[in-house]
């Protein structure tokens, strides 16, 4: 075991921290304050081939492997959380159901523009009555009426469902007794109402919409793979997005690590560095733990997906340690800046506004921690 | 045609770099990276074989005494078909001249229509390499180009200059230096990063070139530069910019 990433995982590492140096970390605080989605972004993110990496080379894939996606996204975000849940989402809830569950046709229709960043996908599985119990909780319906689907209900949530670019949002709903299946519902079908964006505390530059199906008609063959088996799909989907989230959180954490060590070599207080002082160095080193755990974590997760193995415990303990480390860096981080810390000229506020939803989206700290009890076979409810 | 692009490789920037206490060389690690000026080369390269289509082809060239072939792949990344290695220790610590022996041999064995260099690495700058290659080619040299095309056959370039730039043409074949400002270098894709691992990389040495390495070149001592003195503060009374406009006079720059 030696624990090296290959000489393409570096050269690909190399080659996203100069495109998000250049063209994200500069714009970042802008368009979080005007909460702007950067679409030439995401055009320029399947440019470089961060979207279709780690899939078939037969719909213009990158023919890679997911530790690939996971080091694009940390280093997306760590430059940006914005652009960061913004690749995130679009691989692993857009495209990751279509590619790993779509029958051939759909593939072919969609996968080469999500690839090429001409498009976006989103998930939709969330439902205002939750989304921790997501098959409890889904009350949209699907009704098969001749050769098309007429859908009912809502969703919220739904990262990338509104851009200007988004091309299809797949959604779960109940498709009979006990049944829950998934069917994609291209962008502008009548019937699909895209909701205003949300006010969030942070990602402002990311996109969130609720979404309501009303008498919403597409047809018959845009059900994704077969029928009824919605909740596998989707729990497959979240197994590898929870190791993407943690991908996310490591480049958060390497970023607030980053800042902090800058920061307080430069700024003296008492005649001396800040660092110098134990009682502040140490919560570094403690940082620099976490960051090495977390990306261990995060990454061997990975690797067990591409080696084939099962991945629901690794993804669970990767997202949920690298997550709240996230958060903790970010508090960390802001201590460090002081005063400094809180103002929005820098972007350790952002970070700070930006971390906590890391321990909510796709599997909260406490239902991951209930699948992790579970996976040592306790009988918790 | 036959596009050859010099790249080198050099010690990474992000790491300070060390001076060997003897032969005051650079102590150059075995993983080198690609010099950021060869990008632009690289660039400039990328977009006449696009222009050219089907018969255009380009080549890597670098020498590095130790083989390093890190630089070399993060080039191949952004799209070059292939690439020459020159790896031989005794050309560890080879000046200008030898260098760009080298490297017009292995232009020249490699049939090169056009070679491309930066105008001066961001390690050695000596920037006589391009010449010096030219001469020993025996081809135009079209030098610290800002803009290149292809016109029927030839090279027209806007060579830069301290007033503004000539219009400089050439005939192939031909030694073309670019500087930073010429293009856009792209970034690699991750594809071209997959694909750079099993582009061919042929790797040869001095002999292979019918070259001697003779180090004809001494570095005698190494100083350092002076640190850069505290800036003067003017304090402002009402009057201040009256001394700031003294002390633009005296440096000559109003
Ligand atoms: C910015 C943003 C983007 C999102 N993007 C998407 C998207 O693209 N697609 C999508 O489908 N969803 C998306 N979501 C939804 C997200 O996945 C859910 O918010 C999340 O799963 C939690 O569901 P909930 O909000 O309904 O909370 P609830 O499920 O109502 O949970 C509320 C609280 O109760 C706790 N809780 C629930 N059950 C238990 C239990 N058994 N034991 C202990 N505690 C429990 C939870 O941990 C949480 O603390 C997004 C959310 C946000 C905020
Ligand atoms: C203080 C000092 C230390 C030195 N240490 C070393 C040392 O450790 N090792 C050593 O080899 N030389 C060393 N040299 C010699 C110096 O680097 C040589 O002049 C060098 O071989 C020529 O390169 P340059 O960088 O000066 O070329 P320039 O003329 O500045 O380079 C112009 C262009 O030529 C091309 N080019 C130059 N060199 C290569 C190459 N090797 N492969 C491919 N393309 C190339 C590039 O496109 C480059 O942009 C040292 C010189 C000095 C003054």
């Amino acid at each position: 075991m030696t624990f090296q990433l290959n000489a393409e995982h570096e050269a690909l590492r190399a080659m996203v921290r100069e495109f998000a140096d250049r063209e994200i970390v500069p714009n970042a605080a802008q368009w979080d304050r005007d909460h702007h989605f950067p679409v030439d972004v995401v055009h320029k993110m399947g440019d470089l081939g961060l979207l279709g990496a780690a899939f078939d080379e037969e719909y213009g894939g990158g023919g890679g492997d997911f530790l690939s996606v996971c080091i694009a996204i940390e280093e997306i975000g760590r430059a940006d959380q914005s652009m960061g849940i913004t690749l995130e989402a679009a691989v692993g809830l857009g495209i990751n159901p279509i590619a790993n569950f779509g029958t051939s046709e759909q593939k072919a229709r969609w996968l080469p523009d999500l690839f090429a960043g001409r498009t976006l996908a989103a998930f939709g599985l969330t439902e205002p009555g939750g989304g921790s119990d997501a098959a409890g909780a889904t009350r949209t319906r699907a009704v098969l009426d001749g050769d098309e689907w007429v859908i009912n209900g809502s969703k919220s949530f739904i990262t990338n469902s509104g851009t200007e670019i988004t091309s299809v949002i797949t959604v779960t709903a109940i498709t009979g007794d006990e049944e829950i299946s998934a069917i994609i519902v291209p962008a502008g079908t009548p019937g699909l109402i895209v909701e205003p964006a949300y006010e969030k505390l942070g990602w402002h530059a990311s996109d969130t919409h609720g979404l309501v199906f009303d008498d919403c008609r597409v047809p018959a063959e845009n059900l994704l793979g077969e029928r009824g088996r919605g909740f596998h799909q989707f729990l497959a989907t979240l197994d590898d997005g929870r190791i993407a989230v943690g991908a996310l959180s490591v480049g958060l954490i390497q970023a607030c690590l980053d800042l902090a060590l800058e920061y307080s070599l430069e700024r003296e207080a008492f005649g001396r560095p800040i660092a110098a002082n134990q009682g502040l160095a140490f919560q570094l080193a403690d940082l620099d733990v976490a960051l090495e755990a977390a990306r261990l974590l995060t990454y061997k997760a990975a690797a067990l997906k591409d080696a084939g193995l099962p991945i629901k415990q690794a993804a669970a303990r990767a997202k949920l340690y690298a997550s709240e480390a996230a958060v903790s860096a970010t508090r960390v981080l802001t201590q460090v800046l002081g005063g400094y810390g809180f103002m929005e000229e820098g972007p350790a506020a952002r970070f700070y506004r930006d971390a906590k939803i890391l321990e909510i989206g796709e599997g909260t700290s406490e239902i991951l921690r209930l699948v992790i009890s579970r996976g040592l076979g306790l009988p918790v409810v | 045609m036959k596009i050859v692009v010099c790249v080198k490789q050099i010690p990474d920037p992000a790491s300070p770099y060390q001076l060997d206490p003897e032969s005051y060389f650079v102590v150059r690690p075995n993983d080198q990276v690609l010099d950021d000026t060869d990008r632009y080369g690289v660039e400039v390269a990328l977009q006449l074989s696009d222009e050219l289509g089907e018969d255009a082809s380009v080549t890597l060239l670098s020498m590095s005494p130790g083989g390093s072939q890190q630089g070399i792949r993060q080039a191949l990344a952004m799209g070059a078909d292939g690439a020459i290695l020159i790896e031989d220790e005794t050309l560890r610590g080879a000046d200008a001249l030898t260098t760009s022996q080298i490297l017009a041999a292995a232009a020249t064995r490699a049939e090169a229509d056009l070679l491309i260099a930066g105008t001066e690495s961001t390690d050695g700058y000596t920037g006589v390499v391009p010449q010096q290659v030219a001469e020993i080619m025996g081809v135009p040299a079209l030098t610290f180009a800002r803009k290149v095309e292809h016109v029927d056959g030839k090279l027209r370039i806007e060579r830069q200059t301290q007033a503004g730039y000539d219009v400089v043409e050439g005939a192939l074949p031909a030694v073309l230096s670019v500087t930073s400002g010429v293009v856009e270098p792209r970034y690699p894709t991750f594809k071209g990063i997959m694909q750079a691992k099993s582009k061919p990389v042929e790797t040869l040495t001095a002999a292979d070139l019918g070259v001697t390495a003779k180090v004809s070149q001494k570095i005698v001592s190494v100083e350092e530069v002076e640190g850069r003195q505290a800036g003067d503060i003017i304090e402002d009374d009402g009057e201040g910019y009256l001394r700031i406009i003294e002390k633009l006079e005296e440096v000559k720059v109003v």
